[in-house]
């Protein structure tokens, strides 16, 4: 049997080291936001447009001679990589403004791997998107990440308070930053399926957010002599085993979607990991610090009733 | 204290366990590698064919596990192994020759008292079981000037018909003109012309005297009314060429104003397919110009009045009349095979009845002249053009055969003057499907070969499988008794969700599955809620039961707001995300509904029937 992670007793003093949490965010956000001015991220072709082809040989090949092949046909600017094994080749291939034939050019790529070179190249996947249809999806994935954040925003507005609605938005950007500053550093290559990753990060992270929220709003009912940041803390130390196992269910079957799924989920996992971790850092540093910095605290979440009416309940 | 349910509780998740299970229950059967054979135009198969394919099949070595008529009328073939499925649909194809239309399919081997309530597996998306994704564009602009054609055409025939006066028809890019050479000329037909086109052209004088003009534009409603049709049209051709490809369960759908998307399960050969798809050939028939010297026009670049300059294959320049004889609108059916006086490459070409009348008439007319067959080909790409797409249309047209009429030409004749048997077996499968009313161009393409669909199935249900059960050794040891609980949840959850996809017929692709691994991860989240929380009562001293009951209902508002934003950021990936997004946000919403019940409702069942009726339960495994 697992020892119980025990923070019943635990008060660890979260919100104190506010200066240090709170500079090490920030410090982490710039980073990643000169990171994606600068470097920018390594759109895949869902988003710039462009041809890929992915062929699967029986042996591991050298590069070198598909390259050679490739060159030969006309391709000299396709980009030649292994994918996964070195039995697979993916092959890229930039969009062309003046071909008049880009639909077909993944069939010239076949054909032209069909004359020399290694034997035996079987068609694994094409992908062909036109430039139209990249910019139509950048612009789908951007104003869909806009909804949600507007749709959480009013969500959190009405259930909570709206210091906690900009809090959760705080956090949720500032995970959302974090993991694509990481993708601009590692120069991952940015697909759709990581964009539905990015979104997955934006739920999970609300989902920790709103969890320690709750609880905040809830302690400022039961403990009602303590001082705001020390109800936060408390909130924070209390929920600290629920966001600390279920980030580790979730990690577990991330690490088996990343090892086991094959590349084509790779990306996918390897983003969602870094939004739960970041997601799991930024709810226990990031979210009551919000909070509190925001002007959370007992009169905002309990309106003055009949002073002293409820004094019984204190512990 | 003690913690129980009402009884019709219980007997909800009784109802919802079972049935859930019932409709997920299909999905565990393997599908059967089979061949679909049909006609292609009404699909069924009479039974001379069958016994025929019997006696075949069986003369091979080759016996189907199953043979089964479907609703439309086609034959299912059922064989125990793919390479069986190959060698029949070989032998199919060899001997049913073009008269059947013979396509490879995966059967779900569902049995029949599954089938009698609905039951049916998950659709697998395309990358999964491998195939073609096409998204086409239709250049909705182009329907402007085929209108525009026609009209000219049509123009010219009836003014000569009701005997007016007119000098010619002139064709814009987006208007007629119909010039006169008095202004009375011109006010005699204006009126006529306003009647016989209401609603489709709005007309307006121009100049005046010998330059007096009719201008006409297309209305408003009208080209709406165009487009709509062209697009329609478009996709009823699409339809019959893919049947005439011989793919099973093919989708051909209209996404948004002006794009079709196509997709082929199984079909491997993208080159051909793009061929058929894609092109728009079609063939007109022309009167050869006897006035006029084509060499001369084709060094000047102008045609004499009437006339329009064409070559041949070969180069040759040839002048042919403007006026179409026959466009190939009215061809009926196409076949390729050999000419029968050459021993060529030919097209044998079978005209309606309108068509065959018109054909008849104006052959009679010209007996002993020459004819010429145009072929005409149109193909369209977006290129980027000051870093806006814009669509290009090129047009290509061909003298592809010169041909002295020598008796009145009826429903049924041949062209030659073809390339090879593959232009002509293209030509003919073009001319059956019919003309695409508006040139398309492919946007976007996603192939996925067979292994690798295969591969994607296999790796993400590995990854699902290995997942759900570290997750589950986990919560035992950490939650013991209540572990066990919250992994019996897990499990319905996983059915509930492939029942519910099932049961909408959702299409399961690889963000599908990586949307049903991401709920497992986060369904347990609900139960580690409720756990710590009945921990936590337990150590500020609430008795077993009272830790039980108030957990559950301290940690619901927690869980309900948590999983409502999650849900929210789930709908609106569902709508405004394309395909592969939409796939990863059905999974993931229909997982957290999911969750709300097992996690909550049938966690709390178990654990009431196993410690509620404990009168004095002093300690919990958890």
């Amino acid at each position: 049997m697992l020892p119980h992670l025990n923070f019943a007793e635990s008060n660890i003093d979260f919100l104190g080291k506010r200066r240090i949490t709170i500079a090490i965010s920030v410090v982490l956000v710039l980073v990643s936001v000169a990171l994606l001015a600068t470097r920018g991220l390594n759109f895949g072709i869902d988003f710039t447009g462009g041809t890929l082809v992915e062929v699967g040989y029986p042996e591991a090949v050298d590069l070198q001679p598909i390259r050679q092949q490739l060159a030969d046909s006309g391709f000299a600017g396709a980009q030649v990589q292994t994918f996964g094994t070195s039995r697979d080749v993916l092959i890229r291939l930039a969009p062309r403004a003046d071909d008049p034939d880009q639909a077909t050019l993944s069939n010239q790529v076949l054909n032209a791997l069909g004359s020399g070179g290694p034997e035996g190249a079987e068609l694994r996947r094409v992908e062909f998107v036109g430039p139209a249809v990249g910019e139509e999806l950048r612009e789908q994935g951007g104003l869909a990440m806009i909804y949600a954040l507007a749709g959480i925003l009013i969500y959190v507005a009405v259930r909570f308070e709206w210091r906690f609605s900009i809090g959760s938005v705080l956090a949720l950007v500032h995970d959302v930053a974090i993991t694509l500053g990481i993708f601009s550093l590692l120069q991952l290559e940015f697909d759709l399926g990581v964009l539905a990753a990015v979104l997955a990060v934006i739920g999970y992270s609300l989902n920790d957010t709103i969890v320690v929220y709750d609880r905040i709003r809830e302690n400022f009912r039961i403990l009602r002599k303590q001082g705001t940041e020390q109800v936060m803390n408390n909130a924070v130390n209390k929920t600290l085993a629920r966001t600390i196992v279920t980030s580790a269910t979730t990690l577990l079957v991330l690490f088996s979607l990343a090892f086991l799924g094959g590349a084509a989920l790779q990306n996918f996992s390897i983003a969602l990991i870094i939004g739960v971790l970041v997601g799991t850092y930024s709810s226990i540093f990031i979210a009551a610090t919000a909070a509190l910095l925001l002007g959370v605290d007992r009169q905002v979440l309990l309106p003055v009733k009949k002073e002293g009416a409820e004094e019984d309940q204190t512990p | 204290m003690r913690n129980s349910y009402p009884a019709w509780l219980y007997a909800l998740i009784i109802v919802v366990v079972l049935g859930m299970g019932l409709y997920a229950a299909p999905n565990l059967f393997p599908e059967d590698p089979s061949v679909q054979v049909g006609d292609p135009m009404t699909g069924e198969v009479d039974q001379n064919i069958r016994d025929l394919m019997d006696t075949i099949l069986s003369a091979q070595g080759v016996t189907p596990k199953q043979v089964e008529e479907q609703e439309d009328g086609q034959v299912l073939l059922r064989f125990e192994t793919s390479d069986d499925q190959a060698r029949a649909a070989d032998i199919l194809r060899n001997a049913l020759d073009d008269t059947h239309t013979v396509a490879l399919n995966l059967a779900p081997a569902t049995p029949n008292w599954l089938r009698a309530i609905n039951g049916q597996p998950m659709a697998l998306g395309l990358d999964l079981r491998g195939g073609v994704h096409f998204l086409m564009e239709v250049d909705l602009e182009a329907v402007v000037g085929t209108a525009m054609e026609r009209y000219s055409n049509e123009l010219r025939r009836l003014l000569r018909e009701e005997r007016y006066t007119f000098d010619s028809v002139e064709r814009g890019p987006d208007y007629l003109e119909v010039r006169f050479t008095a202004e009375a000329d011109r006010n005699a037909v204006e009126g006529w012309l306003n009647r016989q086109y209401r609603g489709e052209l709005a007309w307006e004088a121009r100049g005046s005297g010998e330059d007096s003009r009719l201008v006409a534009v297309l209305e408003d409603e009208h080209l709406t009314e165009l487009r709509r049709q062209a697009l329609q049209q478009n996709i009823s051709t699409l339809r019959s060429r893919v049947d005439e490809l011989g793919v099973a369960e093919p989708i051909i759908a209209q996404q948004g104003e002006h794009r079709i998307v196509v997709q082929l399960p199984g079909v491997q050969d993208t080159a051909r397919a793009k061929e058929v798809i894609g092109a728009t050939a079609t063939l007109e028939f022309r009167m050869v110009s006897e006035s006029g010297d084509a060499f001369e026009a084709d060094a000047s670049g102008r045609a004499p009045s009437g006339t329009r300059l064409y070559h041949e294959r070969d180069g040759t320049p040839v002048l042919l009349q403007r006026q179409v004889m026959l466009t190939g609108d009215y061809i009926t059916d196409a076949s390729s095979g050999i000419a029968q006086d050459t021993g060529g490459p030919a097209v044998f070409i079978n005209l309606d009845g309108q068509g065959a009348r018109i054909f008849s008439r104006v052959t009679a007319d010209n007996v002993g002249r020459l004819m010429a067959t145009v072929f005409i080909e149109t193909t369209t790409e977006t290129v980027e053009e000051d870093g806006e797409p814009v669509m290009r249309t090129s047009r290509s047209e061909e003298v592809i055969n010169v041909a002295r009429i020598n008796e009145p030409l009826g429903r049924r004749f041949q062209i030659s003057g073809l390339d090879s048997t593959r232009e002509a077996r293209n030509l003919a499968l073009l001319l059956r499907a019919g003309a695409l009313a508006a040139p398309m161009s492919i946007v976007e393409e996603r192939t996925v070969g067979p292994s690798l669909g295969q591969e994607n199935i296999d790796r993400g249900m590995q990854s699902v499988v290995i997942g759900f059960i570290l997750v589950m050794i986990f919560m035992i040891l950490y939650y013991r008794v209540f572990g066990v609980v919250a992994n019996v949840a897990l499990a319905l959850n996983l059915i509930i969700i492939v029942a519910v996809l099932s049961m909408l017929q959702a299409t399961l692709t690889l963000p599908g599955i990586a949307g049903i691994v991401l709920t497992v991860g986060m369904a347990v989240d609900a139960n580690v809620l409720i756990f710590e929380r009945i921990r936590e009562e337990i150590r500020n001293g609430l008795s077993p039961q009272a830790a039980i009951s108030s957990g559950y209902d301290r940690a619901f508002t927690t869980i309900a707001d948590a999983n409502i934003t999650t849900l929210i950021a789930a709908l609106v990936l569902f709508l405004f995300g394309t395909g592969p997004i939409k796939g990863f946000a059905i999974t993931l919403s229909i997982g957290i509904i999911a969750s709300m019940f097992t996690a909550i409702i049938v966690t709390r069942a178990i654990i009431n029937l196993t410690y509620g009726r404990q009168r004095r339960l002093t300690r919990l495994a958890i």
